[in-house]
């Protein structure tokens, strides 16, 4: 199966709010003091973003809706990245394409 | 097979849009817990529930639902659910809590009343117009729909003069003082939460003894900032505060905002949460309606859970008998 690349995807994300997926650096810290340990959330999510993989966000959706949106990640992400934020907005992203 | 998220979401936007609550009670319900305490309608100061303490047995009931719903064949019929839902308010008819459990949750938002009138602070009360702040739906995406419901709320505030806000819960806290500036473009209004409020005010506490376990709010802790405050107000009640593993800004989440979409996966978080708690002492302070719920299901009775307000308004009660205690003791002596 190809893979759909869509660089429109960020875009759209920056348009919808403050979105600053790009300053991951994708050292994993908060994959490691997430308590739902989800070890997809953020970063990888992050990469599907910047690399323009809607599909790949859309079949994520049960992951992003799961985020508890607690902060534990952003206490400790050395690049400062507004986490929780960026999550939110790609549920607004979501829902806006009928998920 | 979990209920579809689209159709949760949209049943609970739509709620908000159309009847401006995630879940809508009735007023009567939402004011109940003033109904003996005569506060005033309005004033420049109010204090605003939000409902949130209020709403707690009706979530706990559908989530309830929402699980059974989701383990049936029924499941594949939530947009179906979501359409009756647009023409018929389906919390009024599947959520009906016990009246004690109603009265438990009822019981904070009177106690902080009580609190703030013992500390001097003069404030009124929006009765029906104390509506929800839109936090759950704020935290799915659905921004357009909060929006809408913040210049609703904005509305009110300016219809009744409201220069100052005094919050009870986390949630409503972080949505007025932080979401409500920026979908709205500004918002002039002050927000503090109850807590800030008395730990600023020389609030006559004391004559509890014991040691509790604080349980902080992700959203007080890391959003909102507010930390010291309960730490300081249930030290001057008396009591030992002892921390656990996660304490302040690395407080460990009680799963509670997983619930609405994914209830297992919150009862996870919850149960490591109490784990963390059960080692350090059998008490636990929370200062969050959410919090409480969750941690005290995930409990199963081996931990206490207590809003913060109960043992404040305890202290108070203790220390205003203590003095009348003293002045009899004192007029007695005067009298022999």
């Amino acid at each position: 199966m190809s893979t759909v690349l869509s660089p429109a995807l960020a875009r759209e994300l920056h348009q919808l709010g403050e979105f600053d997926a790009e300053a991951c650096l994708n050292c994993g810290v908060c994959s490691a003091t997430c308590p739902l340990g989800i070890d997809l959330l953020p970063r990888r999510l992050f990469r599907y973003v910047v690399f323009g993989l809607a599909q790949r966000v859309r079949e994520e959706s049960e992951a992003i809706f799961s985020c508890l949106l607690c902060r534990a990640c952003e206490q400790s992400c050395p690049a400062g990245v507004h986490i929780t934020e960026n999550v939110r907005l790609l549920r607004r992203w979501l829902l806006e394409e009928g998920l | 097979m979990a209920l579809a998220t689209r159709d949760v979401v949209g049943i609970l936007a739509d709620n908000l849009r159309k009847r401006g609550s995630v879940l809508p009670i009735s007023a009567r319900r939402a004011t109940h817990w003033a109904r003996e305490l005569n506060l005033p309608r309005g004033g420049e100061t109010v204090l605003y529930t939000g409902m949130m303490y209020q709403l707690i047995p009706y979530i706990e009931r559908l989530v309830s639902l929402e699980q059974r719903l989701g383990d049936s064949p029924l499941a594949r019929f939530s947009g179906l659910a979501r359409r009756a839902n647009r023409l018929v308010n389906g919390i009024a008819l599947v959520a009906r809590p016990p009246a004690d459990e109603r009265a438990e949750y009822d019981r904070v938002p009177a106690n902080v009343a009580r609190l703030l009138q013992q500390a001097g602070v003069s404030f009124g009360y929006l009765y029906e117009d104390d509506l929800y702040a839109g936090a759950l739906t704020y935290d799915l995406g659905a921004d357009e729909v909060v929006a809408a419901h913040a210049r609703r709320v904005a509305g009110i505030f300016r219809e009744h003069g409201v220069r100052e806000v005094i919050t009870i819960d986390p949630h409503t806290t972080t949505m007025l003082r932080s979401v409500y500036p920026e979908l709205l473009g500004g918002f002039d209004v002050r927000v503090r939460s109850y807590l800030e409020v008395l730990a600023e005010r020389d609030l006559r506490l004391g004559a509890l003894a014991g040691e509790v376990v604080v349980h902080d709010s992700c959203v007080y802790a890391r959003y909102e900032n507010v930390i010291e405050e309960p730490r300081q107000l249930l030290a001057a009640a008396g009591l030992t505060v002892r921390e656990p593993a996660n304490a302040r800004t690395l407080t460990w989440c009680c799963g509670g905002p997983a619930e609405s979409l994914y209830p297992a996966k919150a009862e996870t978080v919850a149960a490591k949460r109490v784990e963390q708690l059960r080692e350090v002492a059998p008490d636990c302070v929370t200062m969050c309606p959410i919090c409480l719920v969750n941690l005290r299901k995930a409990a199963n009775g081996t931990v206490r859970f207590r809003d913060i307000s109960e043992y404040l308004v305890e202290a108070v009660s203790s220390s205003v008998a203590g003095s009348e205690d003293k002045r009899l003791d004192e007029a007695r002596e005067s009298v022999s």
